[in-house]
């Protein structure tokens, strides 16, 4: 057992937990954060993406002990109080979604594509770029129409802000 | 229609809960007191189980028990169903043999149950699992199905003798076979339809549990329809009878067909948790889900089309044999015959069509309805026919297709379907511009001088969907009707509830459903919200597949909707003192017919809970339900066109367009019909070019990953180019046709037609991969050059 | 997983005293293959000693020496790094390419480099590029270092503390994905290194791992353009052969990717 202390959505928590306790079961079952979802055992849907200082990782994929310290952020924390992160409102707006399953993976992969790609993106490159994640509902089309517009309403939002 | 009504791009009321993490689905719901279960399954594909010793597991830490197949015999739990009886050609039933939920003497395919171990946490019933001791004889496995007939094959079943289920036919040899003698021109094809896995990526889930105070059992399961569960895990399980056990299914993460079954594991899990005293949680992992979710497809098929010198199609003879896997799940002998050879016209007026099928087990995981079941299959041996028969005989695609289009309506087809309506003619039109045929020339000249083959290639496809019209499915040997219900609740205060018993796993009923009320009423979709997937709360109903929520759910809300409507319109008439069909109802108003009296909607549903006012013969409240059974089933059909770049060095093929011009009928929501075509149109790409579910010959499955198994990427598909056309439907209240699976039925044949155009040989198999691809390519070389 | 004892190492000393201390150990680079494998419970260490956050094995500078990057580095480090894409930028560019955006924040070059995965990518670009491979008990030239699949010079407690690639005249590297895992079903790296020697190394299809193309290599040394490549086939039967690829297939892939590599490189 290890003691790992965590800033989860901007909350310190700490938990005991084995040592092959995995960040996503640490997550949902210590934390009762079950946004992030686990869809395969190989670590390529991505459907447990999340960000650990301020990267998207896949939280099937380390250790909780290995993220001790860490700042992580998960779907549950993207919006600001009743406000949409930009990347959520666009899966909305574009249908980007229909079961739900991916979706909050694909979410904060999107995210963290957008901040990764500050002078903006094509289609091709978000299409590379979503390698990680799978969906087998949308066929992709409406995901990569949502992700462009919430990249261009996100760098919109960093040059106002500037 | 109004902003919110039939035809609106409403968006998804269900949305805001997906995309901040707050769905809640099977895995997401913690029992209390909940234990974990973990299945010990077989490693082989097919064994005598000698012997298992359970004792070292049962001592591990944590353990609370293990549940043995014998325990579940001894309990009485019946064999699993098959829900469709068909017939051989001589007259004799399938031969179904039994399917025990975990068969304590013999394996017949890998990863199949053996026990199930259940302890206080996961990683403990996993360590337990390793524990038990199992000695197995291993014995032959058969797993190409393609040799389950032969002589000395091995043997699935022991009262099934050659593997042989069922030798089935439709339609009429004698004349088929002299209208292929007489034709002037005949086209042979031998064609596979490759094994697929459904891979919803929402793994298969159950949390059992059994209330011994109240002798209940509750099971939350990702189910696309949890009352048909409930009811066979009465009927026939022997779990509970009905009354004592409630179904949920959540949020589900997909389906696809795949969470129709119900599966050795939510029967066991239940079993277990009134045995065992405690509520059981049960995940499968990735790998679990490929070895025992019911796979879909797997074809093998040889296909003669005849013509006359006219080029009019005078015959059609198709072969096929369908592997059914090592048991027959619940719509197996459904899925290659009625719903494979009543599609067997395509949109051509065929005259002369037979079907045979041969129906065989092999030990390999269990084959069912995946997205478009039967469909796909069809459509397939009628697009890729017709495609070859313009190739060979020098005429274009397009006008081969328009010379033999069915244009009078209704049409019945030689095999037993009868096609209401459809614009055949305008959807082709609609394609060929879409597509810009007349430039494929120039782009494939563009694409040779960089080096790539460009092809392209047609589907016209029509479908039957909307399962089913209760008395036909009856006649065909179907268990069940499949009509659906729908109950609308109106609140005093006017808000509704409105209660279905289709299941929403993606599809958005959320969104739609309501938006057809919004239509009728003129109320805001807020106002609305739907009830479904729980088996206390909705009376009953059939669940979400082949594409029938949208035709027979939302049917069975506009009958429902009729009755409120009627009963409004008598009390606002009584409220107004005018004559009720004087009364309309609009924007959320009551109102008499050319004058300004009216009520708003709100004041006539209280008036109609205070009963303080209405007439004498009325009874308080306004709550309708309705079933409704449809006529026909329905004909979605479209043309599909594609066009693909081939790089010849490597064999990879790109998709570089895809047109997809459908007739769904009226359209609800043109968002969610969009999204339901992409998603389809992915999974047929999917099939032509990258998924395929390999066995070794010892019958271990190669593909029990993402590893190995490969799921289309974004970076695989194209964008797509989506049209269409509304012929409402004449013989459903809302005109709907159904819109989920004509992407995955046309898909596949528009793909391999246009690879084997660019390729210039039909000797190529789904998926495409680039290997094969490559292989095609050299095995062609010389005819290529000597062009 | 099996139950397995999380240590972090805060130097190279501390994680081989660590693993020398445990039953049956195994050092922890960002995870990517070992987590998935523990997952599957097809490995089950005793402990896992996470190398990570030793501040020696981090780092990247481009010096006479060549381009030294760290064992510790990320993908994504690696192929972010101003000094790797303007000293040599294929080895950026093969960084970019391993795994999927979310693999490439964890996943190292020495996690890689160690485990030696026959599809990796790493291993193409250490042998093309006659890289120097540093541990914490010397170091090895990249012809030494690959001992077959999943073989390499290591012992179990040896560490790679660096990777040090002399800096080539020209260099490439082109990927042919395995549809299904995305990891390379082929892949190719030509580079001509300093000295003038060309050299390809092959990844993805060796049944023994990377390993170079000598015909290929002697080709380029007389004349540097595709079609000195291209012609050139590999014999098949030292080469992979399984459901995504037979060995012909993976044969021909070498002779069109080391072509287009070359191409590529300029």
């Amino acid at each position: 057992m290890s003691e790992v202390t965590l800033t989860v959505n901007g909350r310190e928590v700490t938990r005991d937990v084995e040592d092959r306790t995995l960040l996503v079961h640490l997550l949902r079952e210590h934390l009762g954060l079950t946004g992030t979802h686990v869809g395969c055992d190989t670590s390529q849907c991505g459907a447990c993406t999340i960000h650990m200082n301020g990267k998207a990782v896949k939280s099937c994929g380390l250790l909780a002990v290995q993220a001790d310290g860490s700042d992580i952020v998960t779907i549950e924390g993207l919006a600001n109080g009743d406000t949409l992160h930009p990347m959520q409102a666009a899966f909305r707006e574009n249908h980007g979604l229909q079961c739900g399953f991916c979706t909050p993976g694909m979410i904060m992969m999107a995210v963290d594509i957008v901040n990764r790609h500050p002078g903006g993106l094509d289609e091709q490159t978000i299409r590379k770029e979503l390698e990680g994640n799978i969906c087998r509902c949308t066929g992709y089309h409406n995901i990569v129409k949502a992700v462009a517009a919430a990249a261009d309403e996100m760098s919109g939002v960093a040059m106002a802000a500037e | 229609m109004g902003i919110e009504g039939i035809g609106a791009r409403v968006l998804r009321k269900e949305d805001r809960r997906f995309i901040t993490g707050k769905g809640r689905y099977t895995d997401d719901i913690v029992e209390r007191d909940m234990t974990h279960g973990v299945f010990v399954r077989s490693p082989h594909a097919h064994a005598k189980v000698l012997s298992m010793d359970t004792a070292a597991a049962e001592a591990m830490p944590g353990v609370i028990g293990v549940v043995t197949g014998q325990q579940l015999i001894d309990g009485a739990v019946g064999n699993i169903i098959c829900g469709w009886m068909i017939y051989s050609k001589d007259g004799s039933p399938m031969k179904a043999a039994p399917w025990k939920v975990m068969d304590p003497e013999v394996v017949r395919h890998v990863g199949q149950p053996v026990a199930l171990v259940v302890a206080e946490t996961r990683a403990q019933a996993a360590d337990a699992a390793e524990k038990i001791v199992i000695e197995y004889e291993e014995l032959p496995a058969l797993t190409d199905f393609s040799k389950a007939m032969d002589d000395g094959a091995p043997q699935v079943h022991e009262d099934v003798p050659n593997n042989l289920i069922c030798d089935w036919q439709l339609g009429e040899e004698a004349a088929t076979d002299e209208a292929l003698a007489t034709a002037a021109h005949v086209i042979e094809l031998d064609l596979e339809q490759n094994r697929l896995v459904p891979n919803a990526i929402e793994p298969r889930a159950a949390i059992a549990s059994y209330n011994e105070a109240e002798d209940h059992f509750t099971l939350n399961s990702t189910s696309q329809n949890p009352h048909v569960a409930r009811l066979v895990l009465s009927a026939f399980y022997n779990i509970a009878p009905e009354h004592k056990l409630r179904v949920i299914a959540p949020d589900v993460g997909g389906g696809f067909g795949s969470k129709i079954y119900i599966y050795p594991e939510e029967i066991t899990c239940l079993w277990a948790a009134k045995h065992l005293g405690r509520p059981i949680k049960w995940v499968a992992d990735r790998t679990e889900s490929f070895m025992t979710d019911a796979h879909g497809r797997d074809h093998v098929t040889k296909a003669k089309l005849g013509l006359d010198a006219d080029h009019k199609f005078i015959g059609l003879k198709v072969e096929t044999t369908a592997n059914i896997g090592a048991y027959m799940s619940l719509f197996s002998s459904a899925t290659p015959t009625y719903l494979y050879a009543c599609l067997l016209a395509g949109q051509y007026t065929t005259p002369n069509i037979y079907c045979n099928v041969k129906l065989v087990y092999s030990h390999t995981t269990p084959v069912d309805a995946y997205r478009g079941a039967g469909r796909p299959e069809a459509t397939f041996v009628v697009e890729r026919m017709v495609e070859a028969a313009a190739r060979q005989l020098g005429v274009s695609p397009a006008e081969l297709r328009r010379k033999n289009f069915i244009s009078e309506f209704p049409y019945q087809t030689p095999v037993l379907m009868n096609y209401d309506k459809a614009d055949l003619h305008g959807l082709l039109d609609k394609g060929l511009a879409a597509i810009d045929y007349d430039g494929f020339a120039q782009r494939k000249a563009a694409a040779a001088a960089r080096g790539k083959l460009r092809g392209i290639g047609f589907s016209c496809y029509i479908e039957a969907c909307g399962l089913a019209p209760s008395k036909a499915v009856g006649q065909l040997g179907g268990g069940v009707g499949q009509w659906e219900s729908a109950e609308v609740r109106v609140n005093p205060v006017g808000t509704i509830e409105l209660l279905t018993g289709s299941h929403s796993h993606g599809q958005g009923h959320e969104t739609t459903f309501a938006q057809v009320i919004a239509e009728r009423f003129g109320l805001p979709t807020d106002n609305v919200q739907i009830v479904h997937g729980d088996t206390d709360k909705v009376q009953f109903g059939m669940g979400t597949y082949g594409s029938r929520s949208g035709p027979v759910g939302m049917g069975a809300i506009a009958k429902a909707l009729d009755k409120i409507e009627a009963k409004a319109k008598k009390l606002a008439g009584h409220l107004l003192e005018a004559d009720e069909n004087d009364i309309v109802i609009e924007g959320g108003e009551l109102k008499v017919a050319g004058t300004d009296k009216k009520l708003a909607w709100h004041e006539m549903t209280l008036g109609a809970y205070t009963a303080h006012n209405i007439p004498d013969d009325m009874e308080p409240g306004l709550s309708e339900k309705a079933f409704y059974d449809p006529a026909n089933f329905t004909f979605p059909a479209g043309t599909f066109i594609c066009e693909v770049e081939i790089d010849p060095n490597t064999g990879v093929t790109q998709v570089v367009k895809f047109v997809a011009v459908d007739d769904f009928g009226v359209i609800v929501n043109p968002n969610i019909v969009e999204g339901q075509v992409h998603g389809g149109l992915a999974q047929g790409i999917g099939q032509a070019l990258f998924e395929a579910c390999h066995y070794d010959d010892a019958g271990q499955l190669l593909t029990a990953s993402y590893m190995d198994y490969c799921m289309p990427r974004a970076d695989d598909l194209p964008n797509f180019a989506l049209d269409h056309i509304e012929t409402p439907n004449p013989n459903n209240p809302l005109g709907v046709k159904g819109c989920g699976e004509a992407g995955a039925i046309g898909a596949p044949a528009a793909v391999m037609n246009a690879v084997t155009d660019a390729l210039g040989t039909e000797d190529i198999t789904m998926p495409a991969t680039p290997e094969k691809v490559w292989r095609a390519i050299q095995a062609n070389r010389p005819a290529m050059a000597a062009e | 997983m099996y139950a397995t004892n999380y240590a972090k190492a805060a130097s190279v000393q501390d994680a081989v005293a660590k693993l020398q201390a445990a039953e049956d150990g195994k050092f922890l680079g960002g995870g990517q293959t070992l987590i998935a494998t523990m997952k599957q419970r097809l490995a089950a260490p005793s402990d896992v000693i996470d190398l990570t956050k030793i501040p020696e094995l981090h780092g990247i500078s481009a010096g006479p020496d060549g381009l030294t990057i760290g064992a510790a580095s990320t993908h994504a480090t690696v192929a972010g790094s101003a000094d790797v894409q303007r000293v040599i930028p294929a080895v950026s560019e093969l960084a970019s390419m391993i795994g999927d955006p979310a693999v490439r924040h964890m996943g190292t070059i020495g996690g890689v480099l160690a485990n030696n995965d026959p599809a990796a990518d790493y291993p193409a670009a250490t042998l093309g590029l006659n890289a120097t491979v540093h541990t914490s008990k010397g170091t090895y030239g990249a012809d030494d270092y690959f001992r077959g699949m999943f073989e390499t010079a290591l012992d179990e407690d040896e560490i790679i503390t660096k990777v040090v690639f002399p800096v080539p005249q020209k260099a490439a590297y082109e990927k042919f994905r395995n549809q299904a895992s995305r990891y390379a079903l082929c892949s190719v790296f030509v580079a001509k290194l300093g000295n003038g020697e060309c050299r390809v190394a092959v990844s993805g299809s060796g049944q023994d791992g990377v390993f170079r193309v000598k015909e290929m290599e002697a080709a380029l040394n007389a004349q540097w353009s595709p079609d000195a490549v291209t012609g050139i086939a590999v014999n098949p039967d030292s080469i992979l052969s399984d459901i995504h690829g037979s060995a012909e297939y993976r044969a021909h892939l070498i002779s069109v990717l080391a072509g287009r590599a070359v191409a590529k490189a300029g």
